[in-house]
């Protein structure tokens, strides 16, 4: 359990290899970033005793370890997707509250990223770190907006590193989905995005924009959709694709996982639109490998602009970038004279590989 | 501009003609003039500026942004102008003094700029608009605008507009400039259709209808004549005299896209003083010391803007004249056949021009016979021009010239198809609504011990033999390279499938080093294993011979 006050239980890490000190607060090892003096991983890719897990994607959060740390939303997330045994022990943390831990002050605090998303400070003796998680700074209905943190060390993803993703206002993406439902009402729209937050953004997106029509979704995103309503996001009428509906939603939109866009699931649909809501969606030559018709450039990452922003606004003078285009945003931090590199962290943004997208990350 | 270039992209991923058209039709009816016609203008190519050179683009890139992230940018996109436009530091949206430039403020721009004014033109521009317009702006001025939608597509996008019929507005669309205002205002029935003295129109032509074996018996052989089916391209060459007493000669092709530029050489014939006004209906083919060379050969003069002096002596173009549209500002077309073949055999004859002659006859008295001639062009008089031949021709020796495909007149009755029997090698994804189903199948014959792939073929199959081969696909793959899947094949495994095709010539640039016409598949072979699959000594001996050798002839007809 974490609830420890301070000092109460020191124990030695659990490692003895690969590790590679980042500061006297982090370390990276095999299993990922690993903070000594509180004992604790952050997003760990292997079980471990205690882990603390900024949000629910299934890269960043696992099953198997012993203790977890998370908030309310995380941790409901997890039980949903893994079953309620998916640790030994669970502790709620909720943003903004301070935790001790063996001397270290751990608190929690909204990445804008997905329902229940955290970016995570260790403040110790010899300074403060943040550790992003994924987040972004757009605008996201469904979530807690991103909340700057200052600190002298920030582990920041990178998923959309390179210069040349900037994504644009997610609402003037979506009137383009509604413009193709105006001009092809015979058709049926089939919007990949990943099942937890993507899915329910664009939904919301959808609201605001005025489609007051039921949205239809696969079965894969039925639990996680159901979570949100149930956390008092109002997403209207939703209901779960059948089989036997397939054929009849010609005007109609449709929202399953990216991998369905191209499987056999969506051919029942009449002459389908297949559009994918996502920030690779940017680069045509994504777009065209995975066959969409109407790419729609909705992230819930930073894009570049923003990444670069943030790194500045924390005023941190060392950054460590966790997954995404590494490179890019190493050598920019440098030409700044900030002190960054690379993590390298295996495991990260697998289900973006999975779903050929911004997946899990 | 930013709408343009939003239709541009759409368009890009758009897969079905009909779809494109609705997108296009939804573009004319909601953008107001001038911009619309400018739009028309750049899918139609009818916009004339120089080009930008890519090296200005990558100079204004480089004094924006850090090398080192361009690099790894342009790496990572592939395409310049793409990099480019996501790349570009655009100020701030309420910072920026102008609304975006329209398609016509660039059109007008790149017209009136200087040559040393282009860069901060471009760069006021790139400002100005967002990420597609962009990207839209700079693939129009490197000349780089590719779509996916033709001449013809965009102008029966504003036929439907107003109900019109596409070749009405081909027969006016000579005498027109960009931005069109007149021609809009007829079709959405607020003017007049614009008139106006085209020396070099293109006609309509007359088509003709595929030939049904039961159709003989409903036709008697001696009306009608019979005449090559020609593997080139149809072509109208058309010669007239303006009002200035100029000589304006056009080539055009059966959809009524101008070819003109490709072939320099040609219109230098036709503007001859002895040739006079004429309209010839003729294919275009590729002669080399009196023989006529392959489609594929033909296709390396064909989609060029210019040409070059050496691209023209090796590639050296021929018409070979079938019909006679008009003579002397005389029209033709009411005429029956036959006149019109003798007025046409006569010039022909008078003009005694190298790079002109006359399409040939075929002696036949009944269908029997015309069916050999056609099985075997070669001893009915073809001789060393077999090879491309695709069929006959069957013309009521009565018909007048009808624009259109009128019943009864014309028919094309086209060589059997080739037939082989080959393993398939490697499959990939289609596009749009195929995207679910593995249907680009690239296959192979027997060469020694080994399988070298021939060609590649993505329809001709019924839904359910691509569901078929989809499964097939699924079930035995070997490998992948991103998009495509290697199958399993071996001389002991491996789906055959029947490939037809309508003719075989020599290709350096394919592994096999030859190049198949219009293969598709006509079955699967289930019940043939691999190693009976076609040997690579078969598909020499046709194109040796011309004709199909050994065990399999093609079916009589
Ligand atoms: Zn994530
Ligand atoms: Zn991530």
């Amino acid at each position: 359990m974490f609830h420890a006050r301070l000092g109460a239980k020191r124990l030695r890490p659990t490692y003895l290899s690969g590790q590679m000190a980042l500061s006297d607060l982090l370390t990276l090892t095999p299993a990922g970033l690993y903070c000594a003096a509180a004992d604790v991983h952050i997003d760990p890719v292997r079980p471990v005793p205690r882990a603390l897990i900024t949000h629910g994607h299934s890269d960043h959060a696992r099953a198997g370890h012993g203790a977890v740390l998370a908030t309310r939303e995380t941790l409901a997330i997890m039980a949903l997707r893994y079953g309620e045994a998916f640790c030994e022990t669970q502790q709620v943390v909720a943003y903004g509250e301070r935790i001790g831990l063996n001397g270290i002050e751990a608190s929690f605090h909204p990445a804008g990223h997905v329902l229940g998303s955290a970016q995570i400070r260790l403040r110790g003796p010899s300074g403060c770190v943040v550790i992003s998680g994924d987040y972004k700074r757009a605008h996201d209905p469904t979530c807690a907006s991103f909340e700057l943190l200052r600190c002298d060390a920030f582990v920041s993803e990178a998923t959309f590193g390179l210069p040349v993703f900037r994504h644009p206002d997610a609402a003037g993406e979506v009137a383009k989905l509604l413009r193709s439902c105006t001009l092809f009402p015979e058709r049926a729209h089939l919007v990949g995005a990943y099942a937890l937050g993507k899915a329910q953004r664009v939904m919301k997106l959808l609201r605001q924009a005025g489609w007051d029509r039921p949205i239809w979704i696969h079965g894969a995103m039925e639990k996680i959709t159901a979570f949100y309503q149930s956390e008092e996001v109002d997403l209207g009428d939703i209901r779960k694709v059948s089989a036997a509906d397939r054929a009849k939603l010609a005007g109609e939109i449709i929202l399953c996982p990216p991998g369905q866009l191209s499987d056999l699931w969506s051919r029942k649909f009449p002459d389908p639109v297949t559009a994918f809501a996502s920030g690779w969606m940017r680069v045509r030559a994504r777009a065209r490998q995975r066959g969409v018709e109407l790419p729609l450039v909705i992230s819930d990452h930073v894009d570049w602009d923003d990444l670069c922003a943030t790194i500045v606004e924390t005023g941190a003078s060392e950054v460590w970038v966790t997954h995404g285009a590494e490179e890019a945003i190493v050598h920019w931090c440098q030409t700044r004279g900030l002190d960054a590199r690379p993590l390298h962290i295996l495991g990260y943004g697998d289900d973006e590989v999975e779903a050929a997208g911004e997946g899990a990350a | 501009m930013n709408r343009f270039a939003e239709l541009l992209d759409r368009l890009a991923y758009e897969p079905s003609r009909n779809n494109k058209l609705r997108l296009l039709t939804d573009y004319f009816a909601s953008v107001p003039d001038p911009e619309r016609g400018y739009a028309l203008a750049a899918m139609t190519g009818a916009l004339s500026f120089a080009h930008a050179k890519p090296s200005i683009i990558r100079t204004l890139m480089a004094e924006r942004s850090d090398p080192v992230l361009f690099a790894m940018s342009y790496d990572y996109v592939g395409d310049l102008s793409e990099t480019v436009a996501l790349l570009w530091p655009a100020p701030q949206r309420d910072l920026r003094n102008a609304p975006p430039p329209t398609l016509a403020d660039i059109v007008h721009g790149l017209q009136a700029a200087q040559k040393q004014d282009l860069p901060l033109l471009l760069a006021s521009w790139l400002d100005e608009l967002d990420e597609t317009g962009r990207w839209a702006l700079l693939k129009l001025i490197t000349g780089a605008l590719r779509i996916g939608v033709s001449a013809r597509l965009a102008k029966t996008a504003v036929a439907l507009l107003g109900g019109k019929e596409p070749n009405e507005i081909e027969e006016v669309w000579h005498g027109l400039e960009p931005p069109y205002l007149d021609l809009f205002a007829w079709v959405e029935g607020r003017a007049h259709k614009p008139s106006f003295m085209d020396p070099a129109p293109f006609r309509t032509p007359m088509l003709a209808h595929a030939l049904d074996e039961d159709d003989f018996n409903k036709l008697d052989p001696n009306v009608f004549s019979a005449e090559w089916k020609w593997d080139g391209i149809r072509v109208q060459a058309v010669v007239g005299t303006d009002d200035e007493g100029r000589r304006v000669a056009r080539l055009y092709s059966r959809t009524g896209e101008d070819l003109s530029a490709a072939f320099p050489d040609l219109l230098a014939m036709l503007c001859e003083a002895h040739f006079g006004d004429l309209a010839i209906d003729g294919e275009l083919l590729i002669l080399r010391d009196g023989q006529v060379e392959s489609f594929a050969t033909l296709q390396q003069r064909l989609n060029r803007k210019s040409v070059s002096q050496k691209l023209i002596a090796q590639y050296p173009a021929h018409i070979r004249a079938y019909d006679l549209l008009s003579e002397n500002g005389e029209d033709l077309r009411e005429q029956p056949l036959n006149e019109r073949r003798a007025r046409l055999a006569s010039l022909v004859e008078r003009l005694a021009h190298p790079r002109l002659d006359l399409s040939p006859e075929i002696a036949f008295s009944s269908w029997e016979e015309l069916g050999c001639a056609r099985r075997d062009p070669a001893q009915a008089g073809a001789v060393q021009d077999a090879q491309a031949i695709e069929g006959v021709m069957l013309k009521h020796r009565d018909s007048p010239y009808v624009p259109g495909r009128p019943k009864g007149l014309w028919f094309k009755w086209k060589r059997d198809p080739f037939n082989i029997d080959a393993v398939l090698m490697y499959a990939q994804r289609g596009h749009g609504k195929r995207s679910s189903f593995y249907s680009d199948y690239t296959f192979g014959v027997w060469k020694g011990t080994e399988l070298v792939p021939v060609g590649k073929a993505y329809f001709g199959f019924t839904d359910e033999e691509l569901k078929e081969i989809d499964r097939y696909v699924r079930s035995h793959t070997r490998n992948r390279f991103g998009p495509v899947r290697e199958l399993d094949f071996s001389q002991q495994e491996g789906l055959v499938l029947e490939i037809a095709f309508e003719g075989l010539s020599r290709s350096p640039r394919h592994k096999s080093g030859l190049a198949m016409r219009f293969p598709r598949i006509s079955r699967i072979r289930r019940d043939k294993p691999a190693l009976e699959a076609d040997r690579i000594e078969a598909l020499e001996a046709l194109l040796e011979t011309g004709l199909r050798t050994a065990a399999k002839a093609p079916p009589s007809g």
